[in-house]
């Protein structure tokens, strides 16, 4: 489904990634640092490797040998920031309808309702992102990313900058997403958290690749801590 | 208020004409030369920056006498746009310009700080979500951008509408066709017993003046309130 393999110099980093993945629901796993961030980025057009491939669904989004480049705009993913990125100039609902209007898509009601409904946010659509709680704020985030119908939803730490119970709040709605067959990428330094959500673990270290395969990764990583 | 001469009247509503018009003809150009400086590096941007800023630190009446040899009847670009039937030499259209050119520093800067103030990451999450450049550019740097838009389009017109020194140069003090408020003044003050009348004057500039400041500080506080979702 998702074939990667790049190479980007951030001054002393060097991010040299490639694996590939054919689960609906994989994640990276890996500390803080690790290039986790850029790896998403780089799957979303914001971040140009310095030389590599990556194709989606047998589209090639990137080759710097072909000279192709899809930018952000046009490779149709959602991504939802860690720390959210909602237009602070416009209401929960005018945000939640963005990527519907800049990517020219007939309005479905019925879809946003069953969103608004699923995430539960349909009392915030008047408010302005400044006046949300961080777990509202997150949740209207995943709802913009959905509401623009994407292709593929790349979640950056999505709850990293929620305390424990906004946690619980959103995972059963992440949990829904993947059990809806939203195909995602799933970004965390939490195993206790990828387990939940994801069927693929690629696990990233020091800006590689150190191992890709099943959630059994995740128990190596276990006992790598435990030691 | 003290009720005014025609005379002076004509000269409190050119200014407002010409303030107005340098204002709004000058806003998309300071925008986009604000953006381009906030945003791009380019080879000459520093060069940009010192022309943009020029008029600000040049003495008025070097400013309009540049523009006099270049905008003139027989200058190379007032010969040019002379075959337009555009005149702007002693016309009220040469004021606008004049006025426009000095008061584009203030605009410029104001502009440029606020389009640093915003937010990238917010362009690159407009991005993900389907936006182009441009339709970024709208939807999301420039309506965060709107309170030192503002500010800089209202510190313009309070500029425009004092200029005095390069407007004089370039298209003297004309009754009726370049005599603003400030060039009134002038003219009231090197007559004898005419001190009545610039007083007058300079009590409309006042009120003016205090007037577009408040509207855009008013109009800022709104717009940043807006901006932080209250």
């Amino acid at each position: 489904m998702l074939i990667l393999d790049v190479h980007k110099r951030l001054g002393d980093f060097v991010l040299r990634a490639k694996f590939d993945t054919m689960s609906a629901a994989t994640a990276l796993f890996g500390p803080s640092g690790s290039g986790k961030t850029t790896i998403v980025d780089i799957i979303a057009g914001l971040a140009t490797p310095d030389r590599g491939r990556l194709l989606y669904r047998g589209r090639m989004l990137f080759d710097s040998e072909a000279g192709i480049d899809v930018p952000a705009h046009r490779r149709g993913f959602g991504y939802v920031f860690q720390d959210g990125r909602l237009f602070p100039h416009l209401t929960v609902e005018r945000n939640l309808d963005y990527g519907r209007r800049m990517r020219r898509l007939r309005r479905d009601a019925a879809e946003t309702r069953r969103v608004v409904k699923m995430l539960d946010i349909g009392h915030l659509l008047e408010r302005r992102p400044g006046k949300l709680s961080g777990g509202e704020r997150q949740r209207v985030a995943i709802g913009r990313a959905l509401l623009m119908r994407p292709q593929l939803l790349l979640l950056d730490e999505p709850l990293a900058s929620l305390d424990a119970a906004r946690k619980a709040e959103i995972m059963p709605y992440l949990e829904r997403l993947r059990d809806e067959g939203v195909p995602m990428i799933y970004v965390s330094h939490q195993a206790a958290d990828i387990r939940r959500i994801a069927a693929a673990v690629v696990r990233i270290e020091a800006g590689e690749v150190k191992a890709s395969g099943g959630l059994e990764l995740l128990d190596a990583a276990d006992a790598d801590a435990v030691r | 208020m003290p009720v005014l001469s025609p005379e002076e009247w004509t000269a409190v509503a050119l200014s407002l004409k010409v303030a107005s018009w340098a204002t709004v003809l000058s806003l998309p150009i300071g925008i986009w030369v604000a953006y381009v400086l906030a945003r791009k590096s380019f080879w000459g941007k520093a060069l940009l920056d010192g022309l943009v800023l020029l008029p600000l630190v040049l003495p008025p009446v070097v400013t309009g006498y540049f523009l006099l040899i270049l905008f003139g009847r027989k200058g190379p670009l007032g010969a040019v746009l002379a075959q337009f039937g555009i005149v702007l030499a002693f016309r009220w259209t040469g004021a606008v310009l004049s006025c426009g050119i000095m008061a584009f520093p203030l605009m410029v800067r104001a502009i440029r700080l606020s389009f640093e103030a915003v937010d990238r990451r917010l362009e690159a999450a407009a991005a993900t979500l389907g936006a182009g450049p441009a339709r970024a550019f709208v939807t999301v740097t420039l309506p965060l951008a709107m309170p030192g838009i503002i500010a800089g389009g209202v510190l313009a017109f309070a500029r425009a509408l004092g200029e005095f020194g390069a407007t004089i140069t370039f298209v003297s003090n004309i009754p009726g066709e370049t005599q603003t408020i400030s060039a009134a003044i002038y003219s009231f003050l090197q007559v004898p017993g005419a001190d009545a009348a610039a007083l007058r004057l300079a009590a409309v500039a006042v009120v003016i003046s205090l007037a577009a400041l408040i509207v855009s500080e008013w109009l800022a506080r709104r717009a940043t309130a807006r901006l932080h979702g209250i």
